[in-house]
C-alpha cells in the first residue's frame, strides 16, 4: 500500500473535533444523571407490591431491553414531535433517548443489587421495629450500593459509546463533527482514526475514575 | 397465675395449601420462660415468627398486654405497618443466623434500633449499647466488624442488639443451632443470665438439656398443634403422649 498519511488537514480542523469531544462528554454526563433519576423511579415502581405501579415499570424496562437503541433516538426525534406537535432539538431528543434507555438498564442494576441482599438482613431490620422505608435506607440500600457499582459502571460505559448515535440526529457530538471534518478534508482514514483514539482516551480516563470511585464505595468489605 | 402479657387465640398459619399451624391457643405470663421443641419442619419457627408478625396470621388473634394487635374494620382485620413496628419493638427476636448488619460495626449494630427506631440521640444510644455489649461480655469488640467475630460472639452481639430495645418479650429461634459445639456454651450462658433477670422469653431449641434447666414451661409442637405442654419434668422426663415419647427417644440420652 502506498497511502501517504497526512494529519495536517485534520489538525487544522481540530477545533471542530474538540467541540465534538466536549459535547460527547456533556451529553453523556447529563444522560447518566437523568438516567439515574429515571432508574430510581423505575426501580421503586418495579419493587412496589402494587401491581399498577410494578407492571408499567416492568413493561417499560422490557421494551427498552428488547429494542435497538437507534430506534429510541429516531422515536424521540421524529415520532414524539408528532404527538406533541412541537419539534425537538436534536440535543433534547438524544438526551431523552439516552436517559430513558440507561434508566431502564439502571433500574435493573439497582433491582439486582437490592434483591441480592440476603433475607436475613431484611428480617434482622424488621425485627428491630424498622419501617420499610427505614430498613431500605439504613440497611438494604447501603449494602446494595457496593454490589451495584460494577454493573452500574459497565452500563455507563455502554451509554458513553451509545452517545455516538446522537450524530444521526445531527447533534454535534464527536462522531458528527468528524463527519463534518471528513466532508471538508476528504481524509477519512486520518479523521476516523483520530476520533477512535479520542474515544479511547475518554473511556480509559473514565474507567480510571470509575475504579477510584469503586474502591471508595466498596471500602467496608 | 399472673395476668398474661401475650395471648394467642385460634392461631392458624397456611403457606398456600400447606397448613402449618392448626389452631393454637396459648398465653404467656410475665417472667415465664417457654421452650418450644419439635421435629424439623413442624412449624416452630413459624409459630415464633407469628408472635412478632414476621409472618402474617392466616387466622387467629394475638393480644399484647390486653390489647389486640391489628385494626378491625367491618369484620376485616388489617395490620398497619406502624402498629407492627411498635409490636416488634416490644417483642424482640434473635435468629439462628444472627442477621447482624455487616456494614456496621458491633457498636453501630447495637445502636441502630435505638437511633433509627426509637429516635434516640446518638450519645445516649451509644451509652446504652456499650452497657448491653458489656453484659454479653463483648466490651473489647465494640469497634470490630461483625464479619471478624466468631459465631458465638456474633450471636451475643445479636442478643445485645435485641436487648437494647428493652423488649418485654424475647423470642429466640434456635440461637445455637448454627454454632460450632465449643461456642454453644457462651451463648447459653448469656441466655441463662437473662433468665436470672426474670425476663419473659420463648426459645425454640434442640438443646433439650438446656431447655430442661432454663424453661418454666415446655411445649412439644407436632402436627401444627401444641401436642403436649407442661413443666420441664412433665414434658421432658415423664411425657404422657406417645408422640412426645417417640420424639424424645430419637434424641437419645441427653444430660440434665
Ligand atoms: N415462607 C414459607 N413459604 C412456604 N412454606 C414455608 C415457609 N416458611 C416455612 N414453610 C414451611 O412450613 C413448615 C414449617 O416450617 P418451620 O416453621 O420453619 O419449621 P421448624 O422451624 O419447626 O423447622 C415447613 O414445612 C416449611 O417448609
Ligand atoms: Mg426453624
Amino acid at each position: 500500500m502506498d497511502y501517504s498519511w497526512d494529519f495536517g488537514p485534520v489538525i487544522a480542523r481540530f477545533d471542530m473535533l474538540a467541540i465534538g469531544f466536549l459535547n460527547t462528554i456533556k451529553i453523556a454526563i447529563v444522560s447518566i444523571l437523568l438516567g439515574v433519576v429515571v432508574g430510581l423511579v423505575l426501580v421503586l415502581m418495579r419493587l412496589s407490591p402494587r401491581k399498577w405501579l410494578s407492571w408499567p415499570a416492568a413493561i417499560f424496562i422490557e421494551f427498552y431491553r428488547n429494542t435497538p437503541p437507534i430506534v429510541h433516538f429516531f422515536w424521540f426525534f421524529y415520532a414524539l414531535p408528532v404527538l406533541l406537535s412541537v419539534s425537538l432539538d436534536p440535543y433534547v431528543a438524544a438526551v431523552l433517548a439516552l436517559s430513558t434507555q440507561s434508566g431502564a438498564f439502571y433500574a435493573e442494576v439497582f433491582r439486582g443489587g437490592i434483591v441480592s441482599i440476603e433475607r436475613g438482613q431484611w428480617e434482622g431490620a424488621r425485627a428491630l421495629g424498622m419501617t420499610h422505608a427505614a430498613l431500605m435506607r439504613r440497611i438494604i440500600v447501603p449494602q446494595a450500593i457496593s454490589r451495584m457499582v460494577p454493573p452500574f459502571i459497565e452500563r455507563s460505559f455502554e451509554l458513553l459509546k451509545t452517545t455516538a448515535l446522537a450524530s444521526t440526529l445531527a447533534y454535534a457530538d464527536l462522531l458528527y463533527q468528524a463527519m463534518m471534518v471528513n466532508a471538508e478534508t476528504f481524509r477519512p482514514l486520518e479523521v476516523y482514526t483520530t476520533i477512535a483514539l479520542m474515544y479511547l482516551v475518554l473511556l480509559v480516563t473514565a474507567s480510571q475514575l470509575a475504579r477510584l470511585a469503586e474502591a471508595r464505595l466498596t471500602a467496608y468489605q | 397465675m399472673q395476668k398474661p402479657i401475650l395471648e394467642i387465640k385460634g392461631l392458624h398459619k397456611r403457606f398456600g395449601d400447606h397448613h402449618v399451624l392448626r389452631g393454637i391457643d396459648f398465653s404467656v405470663a410475665a417472667g415465664e420462660r417457654i421452650a418450644i421443641i419439635g421435629g424439623s419442619g413442624s412449624g416452630k419457627s413459624t409459630f415464633l415468627r407469628c408472635m412478632n408478625f414476621m409472618e402474617t396470621l392466616s387466622e387467629g388473634e394475638i393480644w399484647l398486654d390486653g390489647k389486640r394487635i391489628g385494626t378491625e374494620r367491618n369484620g376485616q382485620v388489617t395490620y398497619p405497618e406502624r402498629q407492627l413496628c411498635a409490636v416488634r419493638e416490644r417483642v424482640g427476636m434473635v435468629f439462628q443466623q444472627f442477621n447482624l448488619f455487616p456494614h456496621m460495626t458491633v457498636l453501630q449494630n447495637v445502636m441502630e434500633g435505638l437511633v433509627t427506631v426509637k429516635g434516640m440521640a446518638r450519645e445516649q444510644a451509644r451509652e446504652i449499647a456499650l452497657q448491653e455489649l458489656d453484659k454479653v461480655g463483648l466490651s473489647e469488640k465494640v469497634d470490630a466488624w461483625p464479619g471478624r467475630l466468631s459465631g458465638g460472639q456474633q450471636q451475643r452481639v445479636a442478643i445485645a442488639r435485641a436487648l437494647s430495645m428493652k423488649p418485654e418479650i424475647l423470642l429466640f429461634d434456635e440461637p445455637t443451632s448454627s454454632l460450632d459445639p465449643e461456642l454453644v456454651g457462651e451463648v447459653l450462658r448469656v441466655i441463662n443470665h437473662l433468665a436470672e433477670e426474670g425476663r419473659t422469653m420463648l426459645l425454640v431449641t434442640h438443646e433439650l438439656g438446656f431447655a430442661y434447666h432454663f424453661a418454666t414451661k415446655v411445649i412439644f409442637l407436632a402436627d401444627g398443634v401444641f401436642h403436649e405442654v407442661g413443666t420441664p419434668d412433665e414434658v421432658l422426663k415423664n411425657p404422657r403422649q406417645a408422640r412426645t415419647q417417640e420424639f424424645l427417644r430419637r434424641f437419645g440420652e441427653f444430660a440434665f
